[in-house]
């Protein structure tokens, strides 16, 4: 099969901006900045997906970056989204479809909660009108019930915020650059217990658009391509505990995040412990304790070790969400994903700064999760 | 009589049972009543009565207001706990009638009606409660 590589990575910092400043044209500045590091102009495209939840379709943007009738395909996934896209580009040059394929992410959140209509979920009002049509509820619970099931302290919750914020502390683009002790994690407003303010990450605004081709085209483009070794995504299994579900099956503990990292691994030939850098959603504290195992970098359990010897921080032996992930960055749900391929492009690539990882890596993983039960993963390799 | 929130909701409203759905072929059970089995991607449901008892499964507390169709009382917002019921065949979520410094995964739970705030009015929901021997 024809191997797949990263030529160009962009972004526009995720965080608040102008109003005037429209998703989809932060989606255009994203892409010209992926395009120059990638050292390719627009016409160099053959084809391009893209992706926003809430702020409009992604092809509108061929009218600022050029008319040339290219297939562009549009993406919404949830929080997956960027790497859905991503799996979806991948496949078009496997296919012989495309060569050099543009993939774009962006969205531009209000302030607050994300609200939902029951409808959208297939409820009937009734699930609203109860007060159970709260996203932030759902984190609490299945963090509750994970901590519970493997006898892990709430005191995890804290340390995993505030490792986040170390690390955004060490990103000049990260939104969130304020060092919290786990104390004062801890110690915040409640917003649905287990879970304090800075526990949840917030909607935010942003872009991130990644240039994709073949390996053989890539080697002449950069001296130091990062090969797409395997993307893969997945919808729930029976038994998954999802968002606004009003019934489980007794034990619900599988995931679609499982499989999902599973297939990557496999279709790469890498094992989890070969990983060096990894990207996990963290749209809570809990949900990057529950997808360190999910996706196998580590055992059930494990985590309270990990966390306590701050081996998951940049500096740490198992380096998880080296920019701040989404609790230091927040999240444009559109785009989320390509900020965490974008982090570890620039860690194999060695460029990260501040909080590049020790030991020249040139293995990473990204994983996204989101709503209504869909995640996506993704191995990098050098 | 409070009017139901939604019918299908309910098996009976005296006693107040909730409905649900099981697949003649795989057993699985839905709350509320819906026609497609998830697990067998067929129309094997019928309906059936789910059980008033259970216990705590998970829950949180809902500390900030949630937005519409959700309608906060008339004196304001107050945190409400919420969870899911383990009732053997099927875990429901549900609101909790209970102070959050009692709940405990795995705790009896029983059933009970709910008022619940809508546009037009109050309407017939439903609650799960600490049983008498697990209350503290």
């Amino acid at each position: 099969m024809k191997q797949v590589a990263i030529a160009g990575v962009g972004m526009v910092p995720f965080g608040r901006h102008e109003p005037e400043y429209s998703g989809r044209d932060m989606g255009v500045d994203a892409a010209l900045k992926a395009l120059a590091d990638a050292g390719l102009r627009w016409q160099d495209i053959d084809y391009a997906v893209g992706g926003s939840n809430v702020s409009g379709k992604p092809d509108t943007t061929v009218s600022s970056l050029g008319l040339t009738g290219i297939p562009f395909v549009n993406v919404r996934n949830g929080c997956a989204t960027g790497t859905v896209a991503l799996t979806t580009a991948a496949q078009a040059i496997c296919s012989g479809e495309a060569e050099t394929v543009l993939v774009l992410g962006f969205d531009k959140h209000g302030r607050g909660a994300f609200g939902a209509t029951p409808a959208d979920y297939g409820h009937g009002q009734w699930y609203g009108e109860s007060g159970l049509m709260v996203t932030t509820q759902f984190f609490a619970m299945k963090a509750r019930r994970y901590l519970d099931t493997h006898g892990l302290p709430e005191t995890v919750l804290g340390r995993v915020a505030a490792k986040a914020f170390r690390a955004g502390a060490a990103n000049p683009d990260a939104w969130r650059r304020t060092v919290f002790t786990p104390e004062e994690v801890m110690a915040a407003r409640v917003i649905n217990p287990p879970l304090t303010q800075y526990m949840l990450c917030s909607p935010a605004e942003g872009a991130a658009a990644v240039i994709l081709t073949s390996r053989e085209r890539a080697a002449d483009l950069t001296d130091r391509p990062v090969t797409l070794a395997s993307a893969s995504m997945r919808t729930r299994p029976f038994g998954s505990f999802e968002v606004f579900a009003s019934w489980l099956p007794p034990g619900a503990d599988a995931s679609p995040s499982v499989e999902a990292a599973r297939t990557a691994f496999a279709k790469a030939g890498i094992t989890p412990i070969d990983v060096q850098v990894a990207q996990l959603q963290d749209t809570d504290s809990g949900a990057e304790i529950i997808h360190m195992a999910e996706t196998g970098l580590c055992e059930h359990g494990e985590q309270v070790a990990l966390l306590e010897a701050d081996e998951t921080s940049p500096w740490g032996r198992l380096p998880i969400n080296t920019d701040g992930g989404c609790l230091a960055n927040g999240e444009p749900v559109g785009a989320s994903g390509l900020r965490q391929v974008h982090e570890i492009v620039l860690q194999l690539r060695g460029t990260a700064g501040e909080r590049q990882v020790a030991g020249d890596p040139r293995v990473g993983f990204t994983h996204v999760y989101g709503a209504p039960g869909i995640s996506a993963c993704t191995v990098l390799t050098v | 009589m409070t009017v139901p929130l939604d019918l299908r909701l309910f098996s009976s409203l005296d006693p107040l049972r909730l409905a649900g759905s099981e697949c003649t072929d795989c057993r699985t059970t839905t709350f509320p009543v819906q026609a497609d089995c998830p697990r067998c991607a067929r129309r094997t449901m019928t309906d059936v009565e789910l059980p008033d008892q259970g216990t705590l499964w998970t829950w949180t507390v809902q500390a900030f207001e949630p937005k519409p169709p959700y309608v906060p009382p008339a004196g304001g917002f107050q945190p409400f706990p919420v969870g899911y019921v383990d009732l053997g065949r099927v875990m429901v979520e549900t609101r909790l009638d209970a102070a959050p410094g009692d709940l405990r995964v795995g705790m009896r739970l029983r059933l009970l009606p709910l008022d619940v705030l809508v546009s037009t009015g109050t309407r017939l929901g439903y609650a799960f409660a600490p049983t008498e021997e697990t209350r503290s």
